[in-house]
């Protein structure tokens, strides 16, 4: 990895991609940056080279750290893997069999002189940012993040460090995403005016959907809610990890009288999909951040769309920011462009690694 | 506020016209005077305040924002006015948000200096959502999919009168309509119309399936394909209406300002084509013309339109509409002698001996602009709507060609899990498939079902929503013309096409080629 050439005087931005795809960069730089030596960023991950580690490579590795079970983080055919016990067991069900070591949040361990430990992220059930300390630094991955209430995780803790790499997939002025006690709101109110419909809420199959199941319940709703297919295995496992979420029923195979007045909750691909056939006058709802802009809920055909996402807003990415003050800021995925502006702004210096592969939008 | 930025996300996230229909007349049933009114006007594009234009919002935007940042964000979001109502900051919530005729006041009652500083104290007042609504309020493009003749048609199911007596009053009427809403409610009487041209609702024709009809009681003319306008004048006041009942008067000024007479006619809006040797172009010239709120002379002069009369409502303040057809058509012929001759002709009475001879003129009409024959009987009383009996329509055969499916997308509403609109392709010479057109109907819902497994399992790949397949399905194809087109890489574009068959049987090479669909261009 050739580090590139940072001026010292005034912070600056540089769109930096990983190593291969930028080659014309690679000539310029001169002097080295804060964890440049031993932490490399390439398109498929972040590689932590004294511990001969990636962070979330997207092919398969000897060894990876993995922050989340979401699958462009979590990638199958991995050699070995150290994540959190409850990230394990959502790779174990997606997966098989996948060897690992458990991590717990605020434990680690050592390998080649790199201190790593794992802690919160606030994103999904047993998401994780990394911790690494090295040679006097301290760097952390956040993986993807928020900092919201969400009672199907543990919250986000602000980790101190030197580099912050983190996601940007909000990164942009315009997302701000409303209380969640708000959307749910919006919810309750458009079941209770359709008794004779449904609602089908469009959720991703791993978190998104246990969330919206759960504040559902902190709302006061407990009448059944109905689940595709697809989503049994894992709202299993959220119950099994101590994350009620109330009476859940298979909306397979049942008349669709029996699923008058109620709220289904499906993968988004299933929705405007044949699956969606057997509902009775289904409202189309999406709880994902992207709703927060008409055109977009308008291109899928959602006529309920619900602000919920498990990422950081552009809000909570800045405020996390300017809280961290780290002294370099390195941007994964997202909108590393607005993001990098932003931080040029207010004097932080950053750069872009827009690693591949990451952020499917069913997944905001 | 709050309540008119509810509606108007329902209506942009509502696809079904009755549900639309349903929002509107629910919000003026229960929001008070004059806040209804001015949504009202909104909707119904009445409303315009002049002291704000979008390059105020643009502006008031680049003060705030990074422009960079701003950039970036336009550019994702899509509209200006939605990008500065998400990057607005939330401020507190302590201050009262202002209602819709708050925000009508102070802004009209500004400058268009102080115009922007107003907007921005407004905008601190409100939620995004509120933010939104207020900026397209200002600019006057609510861009919601909501017709003039829609939002007249959700006042009279909100308040249980006809959508022709509200049609009547509504051009006597300014926003915020208190008068309306007054006689809605059964407070008062109904306003007095006299003095405004209002639109009246079009006599319509059945189509003639099959048989015949005895000419002696029928005339014939020809059925012209351009756009059925009504023009209403008082002497005072002219207005062109479309077919809906939408008020399309600043599409065609040059037609408004050319009309002479007091009274109402009924009658075909068309563009005079250079090629057709001064005759009537086709449709597609009259398009470029089309939704329009104001044309320049340039426009006017390239498209130069004129109106081939029909019939005749109303001569001065006479009704003549409950007279036979043949008594008004000589009331129209009248008429149209004290009209100008360049912007106003009428429609040729086709002379045919019998039935016969009327299918073999029918058969042999070439021109671009004859859609086929309207048969009208001759003692028609002019009547709103479709009548049995009446009138008909009687058009042209439709020409066909084979075409092969390349790409396919999901529909709408019902619709929404099926791939059930089609875009298909004609061969070019060195054996490449282009684009011709995109249908949607003409299958039976067993055919959607096959089709939709077809393009399932056929599927080679994706962008976005549009599936490409493999060129194997050939489609019979109907459409009422083909002609030229600068948008299409085929160079031709149909008019009206739709699926007539399905045609499983035949090779994908055998199908027509783009040679041959414009030999038949009219």
């Amino acid at each position: 990895m050739v580090p590139f050439e940072l001026s010292l005087a005034r912070p600056v931005y540089i769109p930096m991609a990983a190593p291969h795809i930028r080659q014309e960069q690679r000539t310029k730089s001169i002097s080295r940056t804060a964890a440049q030596h031993w932490i490399e960023p390439h398109a498929h991950g972040i590689y932590v080279k004294p511990a001969d580690m990636w962070i979330d490579p997207s092919r398969p590795a000897e060894r990876a750290l993995v922050t989340h079970g979401h699958a462009d983080h979590a990638r199958s055919g991995h050699g070995a893997v150290w994540a959190t016990p409850e990230t394990l067991a959502i790779m174990a069900l997606r997966y098989g069999t996948e060897k690992g070591t458990p991590v717990s949040y605020g434990g680690g361990f050592e390998a080649g002189g790199v201190k790593i430990s794992f802690h919160p992220a606030g994103h999904v059930l047993g998401s994780a940012q990394i911790l690494l300390e090295h040679a006097g630094e301290r760097v952390v991955v956040t993986g993807d993040y928020k900092r919201r209430f969400d009672p199907t995780c543990a919250p986000f803790e602000a980790v101190p460090c030197d580099v912050l790499i983190t996601e940007a997939t909000f990164g942009l002025p315009v997302f701000t995403h409303p209380p969640i006690e708000d959307e749910i709101a919006k919810l309750l109110a458009a079941r209770a005016a359709n008794e004779d419909g449904c609602i089908v809420v469009g959720a991703y199959a791993l978190g998104k959907a246990q969330r919206v199941i759960a504040e559902l319940r902190r709302a006061g709703y407990d009448a059944p809610i109905y689940i595709h297919g697809a989503m049994q295995k894992m709202c299993d496992l959220y119950a099994e990890h101590n994350v009620p979420l109330g009476e859940l029923v298979l909306a397979t195979g049942l008349a669709k009288e029996e699923m008058k007045g109620a709220i289904v909750v499906a993968p988004p691909s299933a929705m405007n999909d044949r699956w969606a056939r057997r509902l009775p006058d289904p409202i189309t709802a999406m709880a994902s951040g992207w709703m927060r802009v008409r055109q977009r809920a308008r291109q899928r055909n959602v006529e309920l769309p619900l602000v919920i996402s498990d990422h950081a807003d552009w809000t909570e990415l800045t405020d996390t920011l300017l809280e961290l003050r780290p002294s370099e800021t390195w941007i994964t995925h997202g909108r590393t462009d607005a993001l990098g502006r932003w931080c040029e702004l207010h004097q932080l210096k950053a750069r872009a690694l827009d690693l591949v592969g990451r952020e499917d939008e069913d997944e905001g | 506020m709050q309540a008119f930025a509810a509606l108007i996300d329902g209506l942009i996230y509502t696809r079904s016209r009755d549900h639309k229909v349903r929002l509107i007349a629910d919000y003026l049933r229960s929001t008070p005077d004059p806040d209804r009114g001015w949504a009202l006007a909104a909707l119904a594009g009445t409303l315009s305040i002049a002291t704000v234009k979008s390059a105020a919002i643009r502006a008031m935007a680049e003060e705030r924002f990074d422009p960079m940042l701003f950039r970036m964000s336009r550019d994702y979001v899509g509209d200006t006015a939605e990008t500065v109502a998400l990057m607005w900051p939330d401020v507190s919530t302590d201050v009262s948000a202002p209602t819709v005729s708050d925000v009508i006041d102070l802004l009209s009652s500004t400058s268009r200096a102080r115009a922007p500083a107003v907007l921005a104290e407004l905008m601190d007042r409100l939620d995004a959502n509120g933010r939104y609504a207020l900026l397209k309020l200002a600019t006057g493009g609510m861009r919601v999919g909501i017709s003039a003749r829609l939002a007249k048609t959700a006042f009279g199911q909100a308040f249980g009168v006809s959508v022709e007596d509200v049609e009547e009053v509504w051009h006597a009427l300014r926003p915020p309509y208190a008068e309306l809403f007054a006689w809605g409610e059964g407070r008062s009487e109904r306003p007095d119309p006299t003095d405004s041209a209002f639109f009246r609702p079009f006599m319509l024709a059945h189509p003639l399936e099959d048989g015949s009809v005895d000419l002696d009681d029928f005339a014939a003319e020809w059925k012209w394909d351009g756009i059925r306008i009504q023009i209403a004048s008082t002497g005072g006041e002219t207005r062109l209406f479309s077919r809906g009942g939408d008020d399309v008067t600043g599409s065609f000024p040059e037609i408004a300002s050319a009309f002479s007479g007091i009274g109402v006619v009924d009658g075909e809006l068309l563009v005079r084509g250079e090629v057709q040797g001064g005759e009537a172009a086709s449709f597609n010239a009259l398009q470029q013309r089309l939704g329009r709120k104001t044309v320049t002379a340039a426009m006017q002069a390239e498209y130069p339109v004129f109106v081939r009369l029909y019939d005749i409502l109303f001569d001065g303040t006479e009704d003549l509409r409950a007279l036979p057809w043949v008594k008004r058509r000589d009331r129209l012929e009248l008429f149209a002698l004290n009209l100008d001759a360049i912007r106003f002709d009428l429609s040729a009475i086709i002379e045919a001996r019998d039935f016969d001879h009327l299918a073999e003129m029918r058969g042999a009409a070439r021109e671009a602009a004859i859609e086929g024959v309207m048969l009208k009987r001759k003692d028609s009383p002019y009547l709103a709507g479709r009548k049995v009996g009446l009138w008909y329509k009687w058009k042209r055969e439709p020409l066909v060609a084979d075409c092969v499916m390349m790409y396919a997308q999901r529909g709408s509403g019902k619709r929404s899990s099926f791939y059930s609109d089609y875009t298909f392709g004609c061969w070019t010479p060195d054996g490449a498939l282009l684009p011709v057109g995109k249908a949607y109907s003409g299958f039976s819902d067993e055919e959607l079902k096959w089709l939709d497994r077809f393009v399932r399992n056929n599927t080679v790949a994706r962008f976005g929503p549009v599936r490409e397949v493999e060129k194997s399905l050939v489609l019979e194809v109907a459409f009422d013309a083909v002609h030229e087109s600068k948008r299409h890489k085929s160079g031709i574009a149909m008019r009206f096409p739709r699926i007539s068959r399905l045609r499983r049987d035949k090779p994908a090479d055998e199908a027509d080629t783009i040679a041959a669909l414009r030999a038949m261009i009219g």
